[in-house]
């Protein structure tokens, strides 16, 4: 596998794209949803908690494109409200376990013996749980909410990047540039990260995105159990879940929120599968 | 037999495994703030009640003589007892079994359908607009959420149409057939994504192997190359890939039955959580993460009997 650096492509970025449509629509579609969540309270025709009387369960429209749910709130304003939370549970879900992955990865793979068969142990014992029920299960103990789930997060989520990590490290340690960076006196942690760690991430960045779907779909599904984002604030899960009672009557409080996690975590699959090209990296 | 021989010393090597599989559901519950015994009776236990689960736990000991207490009384078949059911946890899992499996299995099944003729229509038609069609929809599928889905078949299938239940379990085989069908297909549909990607690539490595070329020297028509020799073959690692996914699955069953109300262990899971049920969550995550590990064991086995080539001694 020869592995090039993402950097050294850089200057040709606007051939290599228009050469793969894939990478453009998965980038266009993660760049939408972060100006819509940017600019919120821009874009939003409403204010996406404000209730209604008058305009409960209201059919799309041209005022309410969305329609509007059962406490008149228009259901547009609250899908791109939601859009921040979400990107927030997909960003902060995948940042701490990559970093905490990374580094355990790193130290077990470089250092291996006793450190490597303790962290490898853990592994196996997390994986032994299934994710979203060892999830639910930390959570018990904080209480339900957002940050119950980051921290959940955190100590569930690390294991795939330690492994992956790990793995590339094993190999890495034992090539030239690395005997040769021991052989010049440089210290361990110089070795470790700033010459095998760069060349191990390469698998992990792709993994990120299909990691990022597997996260918005706990983090939206959790909530949907009324046990992470709390109402009233607007997040697709808790809307999905606000919207079942009222399944006979309204579909479109259902489908909206719906239909912006599946578009979403499109965008995150297709530029998971660019990446994947682009660095050489096959799942 | 001796490639079998694996299912004998296999076990010893789950042992560290299950150790760290108490270990986790021990320390859950003495993670929780508050007085332990407390926890394990609910808010309104008496001063007698209290005092005997403090002697059956040893909650007055260290906690490394906790843990061997919490071992024996597991030993003796006794998880705790649930605060809102009042029975013995392992007693009413068994309860709770038989409903989430049959939804496990209705995924799988369902899922199968699925995913070998979307899979088949890709590998034969490679590089096409048919592939491309099918490549993009299991990429998008992949990204569904589960609970999404079920409400959106509900809304098609249940109010709109009105051709099956909305919610529950039912009695009769029938019925549960019948109630089985929307929580199967709202996993299936996530799940197949993930095998039709894997089920193409092995499609289409089998039509370019010798045993196709071989197949189709003898005169063989293409159909029957491709049915009798490429599927079976690409449809074995499907065994290991739904194994490695089980823990998905089980996620994905623990959301669907809050969803259409199914009253199995994910249910009860769930409940649990909003009812602070400690011993009922334990039970529960204890008893799905030794499924998972004798699940990844029977694939194993599945594996090795399906294909002479496999020896994983």
């Amino acid at each position: 596998m020869i592995r090039r650096s993402a950097l050294s492509l850089a200057p040709t970025w606007p051939r290599y794209i228009s050469r793969r449509p894939m990478l453009a629509v998965g980038a266009g579609i993660l760049a939408f949803f972060v100006l819509i969540a940017i600019f919120a309270p821009i874009v939003a025709p409403f204010d996406p908690i404000l209730q209604d009387p008058k305009a409960r369960l209201q059919p799309p429209s041209f005022a309410h494109p969305f329609g509007t749910d059962n406490f008149g709130r228009d259901v547009l304003s609250r899908v791109i409200w939601g859009a921040r939370i979400d990107l927030q549970i997909a960003l902060i879900g995948v940042l701490f376990p990559f970093l905490i992955g990374t580094v355990i990865g790193t130290v077990a793979g470089f250092f291996g013996k006793t450190i490597d068969t303790v962290f490898m142990r853990i592994v196996d014992i997390i994986l032994a749980f299934p994710f979203l029920v060892l999830m639910l299960s930390i959570i018990t103990i904080l209480g339900p909410g957002l940050s119950s789930f980051y921290i959940a997060m955190a100590l569930v989520g690390w294991i795939s990047y330690a492994r992956l990590i790990r793995a590339q490290i094993l190999v890495l340690k034992t090539q030239d540039f690395s005997v040769a960076a021991e052989s010049l006196g440089f210290s361990r942690s110089r070795i470790m990260f700033r010459h095998l760690l760069p060349n191990a991430l390469a698998g992990s960045l792709v993994f990120v995105m299909s990691d990022a779907v597997l996260v918005l779909l706990n983090g939206a599904a959790i909530s949907y159990l009324g046990l992470g984002v709390q109402p009233p604030t607007a997040e697709w899960g808790v809307m999905v879940a606000e919207a079942q009672g009222f399944i006979t009557q309204a579909w479109w409080i259902t489908l909206f929120p719906g239909l912006a996690i599946v578009t979403l975590a499109f965008g995150f699959s297709l530029l998971g599968d660019a990446m994947g090209d682009l660095l050489g990296v096959h799942e | 037999m001796h490639r079998f021989r694996f299912i004998l010393y296999r076990p010893i090597q789950f042992i560290p495994v299950l150790f760290g599989i108490s270990v986790i559901t021990f320390v859950l519950v003495r993670l929780i703030p508050g007085d332990p015994a407390r926890i394990i009776l609910g808010t309104r236990a008496s001063p007698t009640a209290l005092a005997n689960i403090r002697a059956q736990y040893g909650l007055d000991e260290p906690m490394w003589v906790q843990y061997l207490f919490f071992l024996k009384n597991l030993g003796a078949g006794e998880m705790g007892r649930s605060t809102l059911y009042k029975i013995d946890v392992l007693k009413l899992i068994a309860t709770r079994i038989e409903p989430t499996l049959a939804l496990v299995a209705a995924a799988v099944i369902l899922s199968l359908l699925i995913a070998v003729p979307f899979a088949a229509l890709s590998a034969r038609r490679q590089g096409r607009p048919t592939d491309h069609v099918v490549r993009i929809v299991s990429t998008a599928g992949i990204g569904f959420p589960p609970f999404w889905l079920g409400v959106m078949l509900i809304i098609l299938f249940s109010v709109k149409l009105g051709w099956l239940p909305v919610s529950g379990y039912g009695n009769t085989l029938g019925e549960k057939i019948q109630h089985l069908i929307l929580p199967g297909l709202t996993i299936a549909l996530s799940l197949s994504a993930v095998l039709t990607r894997s089920l193409r690539a092995g499609m289409i490595a089998g039509l370019k192997s010798d045993v196709a070329t071989a197949a189709r020297a003898r005169g063989m028509p293409e159909n029957i190359v491709f049915w009798r020799h490429v599927v079976p073959n690409a449809l074995v690692p499907t065994v290991n890939l739904l194994a490695i996914n089980i823990g998905w699955l089980i996620g994905g069953t623990v959301v669907v039955e809050s969803v259409f109300a199914i009253p199995g262990m994910g249910q009860l899971l769930v409940r649990g959580i909003f009812t602070r049920d400690y011993m009922v969550v334990q039970g529960v995550a204890m008893t799905f993460a030794v499924a998972t590990v004798l699940i990844n064991l029977l694939a194993d086995i599945l594996t090795v009997a399906l294909d002479p080539r496999v020896d994983l001694s």
